[in-house]
């Protein structure tokens, strides 16, 4: 059994220009220590499927359908207090912004301690502290000790991440959720963190789900890989398959782009146009504007196609 | 810190000298007291006489000098009503001010804080929609008008509250005894109603700005209680800014009372003061001032240094 | 920072209090322009008055009652709406004008002449303004000019603040920047680029204060230190009608009060509903 399953997730916005269909019908799964990528431009649904997932979502949104199963559980059918008890807890999450995921008012160290201790009220806070102390150390905080009373305005955009990993990881999470988790820092410690957050959950024997915009870092750090695109998954696989055998013309766009380094031509390819707005989808196929294949049989929505371990969608592709 | 305060302190000391040189100002720009001191049948010779000794013959610096001289030895002159030293008859009155003052704000936050908090937590709720309802007519009905209609129901009407005085005094305050207690209702409502509807609002606001930040989202993530995050995490970020507010409204309600103490006759310096410009009994109106303003800038001063002890993004 | 646009005037519309709030405002702007239209009696005119109709409840002839003097109240109500309207527009107006330059010299220019106009303004905000403005007319003696003048002094300051922080955060950006670079002189990029910028948050701030003028000028003229006898505005028909509220007129005093505050509110829902509008985060 997969340790989260995501059935016909929609997650619609009901605006005051209309129905966003942020994340609309989308389904995947992850396995116990499994690394999954959800790659897609600004806007494609990712963040929203990331929040669904922990039923963090604000007015005006609503998830008006699908199952969330973790554990055998669906966690849309739980009251908000089962749900404060899996939050942080079995699965935490890692915002894409250190900068404002800190309580500026709360010390580093209360608001890593207060996470243990809302899950466990046995644990002495002395014990919560060295835990913490732990974890600070193991994402590489230099003077931890100093730090657990610092505010989050003292340290750098870095250390805040480190601190939102370590607050991610210290209930040993089943399940955790990066949410770009490097988009706000310096291009020198994105690399870094990124692998700090694989060997951390590795170690721990967690899965990671990392959404993101960049393929690069899904293709060397992700087991599986979901292409979301306009609210929707086009294409869905284990790694090798889709960065080395793109099937989906949207994902062959994606792929086309990573740089590669003994390549003669210094030109780096684009996808032409843009996603267009959620509120003015076209008619079938929502990448056929931008799609070199596109005929009439776009004019539907593809069904869903299965060839190998894949699951695709798009007319162009034939099954074997 | 230290540094910090002292150049808080020293700011304090300048402000304190701007408003007596403004306040003495005012008071040589509007004339000659001393008509006013003497019986109308005195002679041109006793006016001079008069003025020499009173130094009112001299220049602006000196007389300004003089007029330092005399506020540092506590000296603010006879007040010409009553006969007896300015600065006493106005200190006398200052408990019933700030009696009045120090509960209205009590009031206000007691009651503005927890309301501001429930209306921003359900913004479109029936009971969110009637506590702004209410927070609107707070801000929009002048004070007077709500004690003259407090009056109007409760002492006219139905005869239940008495309608002036401080009633009977325990102490120092009027809140330790029954009567005292009736007599004090009325005012303290008129007085608070625009600072608790103020603080309200600013409460809501502040409330609903912070929910939507992004580290209550985190809070929520890591399965922090929703009243947790409520009281704990964002209420907190709420009440930093609104210790300034708190500081200045205070301000405020101290010079409110005038308009409160002139509608219920309540005994303190807003009604003196009042009373003594419609008498032109000028060493009060300067007394007043001066005293006030020393609350002020004190106020003012302790907030500046409390929010670098509460804020730990301001600590220096 | 979008005020004017198809969309905000849509959303305003949206708020049914809002729009009634506005209505009420236009309703009594109208009122308060042509008084003479709208009663059936100048209520100055001392031929009009007579005694024998002195302090009558209200009733079919005069519908809101009479005053001491026999004057009718409703009438009194729509002359003293036009003085505390006037009272609180054109102070309103004189002192964005000048709150508005002093914030955009503060902030542009910077340095000691920021410093001053700073200090003066935090000292002063220090201070409350009715104390201000009490001890103002106190000196002075009653009087529209001066009442005005008065609320001028006090609320400049708000406008300074604004105009100021509006300026400090437009500096920063890059076609302040760029036209700078052109060699654009200071006033042309004060009056074409900057202004256009700060004219919405200060007519948010100026609705608002707007209605408290005219509570400010009510309070000092129900103290006996704001507009004189001779053209008394909402504030000093309410305190005429307090000297009897005692012995059972009520009337005289509570419908002046109930039309100032319905003015207050409906002033105070236009100006919620524009900042709402202005402060997209908070929209739900």
């Amino acid at each position: 059994m997969a340790l989260l399953e995501i059935n016909n997730l929609k997650t619609y916005f009901f605006t005051r220009n209309g129905v966003v269909k942020s994340v609309d019908g989308i389904d995947f799964s992850i396995e116990k220590g499994e690394i999954l990528g959800i790659v897609g431009e600004s806007g494609a649904g990712k963040s929203i499927t990331g929040f669904s997932i922990l039923n963090l979502i604000d007015d005006p949104g609503k998830i008006v359908a699908g199952e969330i199963i973790f554990n055998g559980i669906n966690l849309l059918t739980l009251s908000e207090e089962k749900l404060e008890k899996i939050r942080g807890n079995e699965i935490s999450m890692v915002f894409q912004d250190p900068q404002t995921s800190l309580n500026p008012v709360i010390s580093i160290g209360d608001q890593l301690i207060e996470t243990i201790l809302y899950h466990n009220k046995k644990v002495a806070k002395k014990d919560a502290r060295k835990t913490c102390l732990d974890i600070l150390k193991l994402v590489g905080m230099p003077a931890a000790e100093k730090r657990m009373g610092s505010y989050p305005h003292q340290l750098s955009g870095g250390m805040k991440q480190r601190v939102v990993i370590a607050m991610a990881l210290l209930n040993n999470p089943k399940l955790l959720i990066a949410d770009e988790p490097t988009t706000a820092l310096d291009v020198t410690i994105q690399a870094q963190i990124l692998y700090l957050m694989k060997k951390l959950s590795k170690d721990m024997n967690s899965s990671l789900i990392l959404i993101t915009h960049d393929i690069a870092v899904v293709s060397q750090l992700c087991d599986k890989i979901a292409v979301m695109y306009a609210g929707r998954i086009v294409e869905y696989g284990r790694k090798k398959d889709i960065i080395f055998n793109p099937m989906h013309p949207y994902t062959k766009g994606l792929v086309a782009c990573l740089p590669k380094l003994n390549d003669e031509n210094d030109r780096l390819y684009q996808i032409p146009g843009i996603m267009p707005s959620l509120l003015n989808l076209p008619e079938g196929c929502y990448f056929k504007n931008r799609c070199d294949y596109a005929d009439e049989e776009c004019n539907t929505y593809p069904e869903k196609k299965q060839i190998d371990k894949r699951i695709l969608f798009c007319h162009k592709v034939k099954e074997n | 810190m230290a540094k910090y305060i002292f150049n808080r302190l020293f700011h304090s000391v300048l402000v304190m000298f701007t408003i007596s040189f403004i306040v003495f100002f005012i008071m040589f720009k509007a004339g000659d007291p001393v008509e006013l001191m003497l019986p109308i049948d005195a002679t041109q010779q006793e006016v001079i006489e008069m003025k020499h000794a009173l130094g009112l013959d001299q220049s602006f610096i000196i007389q300004y000098g003089k007029f330092l001289e005399n506020v540092a030895q506590g000296n603010l002159g006879n007040s010409f009503r009553y006969g007896q030293p300015a600065l006493d008859i106005v200190i006398e009155r200052f408990p019933a001010t700030l009696e009045l003052s120090v509960l209205a704000m009590i009031f206000s936050i007691i009651l503005g804080i927890p309301l501001g908090i429930i209306s921003s937590l359900k913004p479109n709720s029936i009971l969110s929609r009637v506590i702004m309802f209410f927070s609107l007519i707070g801000i929009s009905v002048p004070v007077f008008w709500t004690g003259m209609i407090l009056v109007l129901i409760f002492s006219v009407v139905f005869g239940v509250l008495p309608s002036s005085g401080r009633g009977e005094v325990f102490l120092f305050t009027s809140a330790l005894t029954w009567d005292g207690i009736k007599h004090l209702i009325m005012p303290v409502i008129t007085l608070s109603a625009f600072q608790l509807a103020l603080i309200l609002r600013l409460t809501r606001t502040g409330m609903m700005e912070v929910l939507l930040q992004d580290y209550i989202k985190l809070a929520t993530a890591k399965g922090v209680p929703r009243r947790i995050i409520v009281y704990y995490h964002a209420l907190k970020n709420t009440l930093i800014p609104l210790i300034t507010v708190i500081g200045i409204q205070f301000g405020q309600l101290v010079a409110f009372t005038i308009i409160t103490e002139t509608i219920f006759a309540w005994p303190g310096t807003g009604k003196l003061i009042i009373d003594s410009i419609q008498n032109l009994d000028r060493p009060i109106v300067v007394a007043y001032l001066l005293c006030i303003s020393v609350i002020f800038v004190a106020i003012n001063f302790i907030v500046d240094v409390l929010y670098t002890f509460i804020d730990p993004r301001v600590r220096v | 920072m979008k005020l004017f646009t198809n969309e905000a005037v849509i959303e305003f519309m949206e708020d049914k209090m809002a729009v009634s709030g506005l209505a009420v405002f236009i309703l009594f702007i109208a009122l308060a322009l042509a008084p003479s239209l709208f009663t059936y009696q100048n209520p100055y005119d001392l031929t009009q008055l007579f005694l024998e109709n002195s302090f009558q409840a209200p009733n079919t002839n005069f519908v809101l009652g009479t005053d001491e003097q026999g004057r009718d109240i409703y009438s009194a109500i729509i002359y003293g709406l036009r003085i505390s309207l006037y009272v609180g527009l054109v102070s309103t107006f004189i002192s964005v004008i000048i709150g508005f330059s002093a914030g955009l010299i503060s902030g542009y220019y910077g340095g000691w002449v920021d410093t001053l106009i700073m200090r003066v303004a935090d000292i002063q905000l220090s201070f409350p303004s009715i104390l201000i403005a009490l001890i103002i007319m106190a000196l002075w003696g009653a009087g529209i000019g001066k009442i005005i003048i008065a609320i001028t002094l006090v609320n400049w300051v708000y406008y300074a603040r604004t105009a100021r922080g509006v300026v400090l955060l437009e500096k920063e950006k890059d076609y302040t920047q760029s036209a700078q670079a052109l060699g654009m002189r200071n006033l042309k990029i004060i009056f074409g680029e900057i202004m256009p910028n700060t004219t919405a948050p200060i007519i948010v701030i100026a609705t608002v204060r707007i209605a408290n003028a005219i509570i400010l000028e009510a309070t000092l003229s129900f103290l006996g230190l704001g507009v004189p006898i001779t053209e008394p505005s909402l504030g000093s028909l309410i305190s005429n009608g307090y000297q009897v509220l005692f012995s059972g007129y009520w009337w005289t005093s509570v419908f002046p009060g109930i039309v100032l505050m319905v003015l207050v509110v409906s002033i105070n829902l236009v100006g919620d509903r524009m900042r709402d509008i202005m402060n997209p985060r908070l929209k739900r």
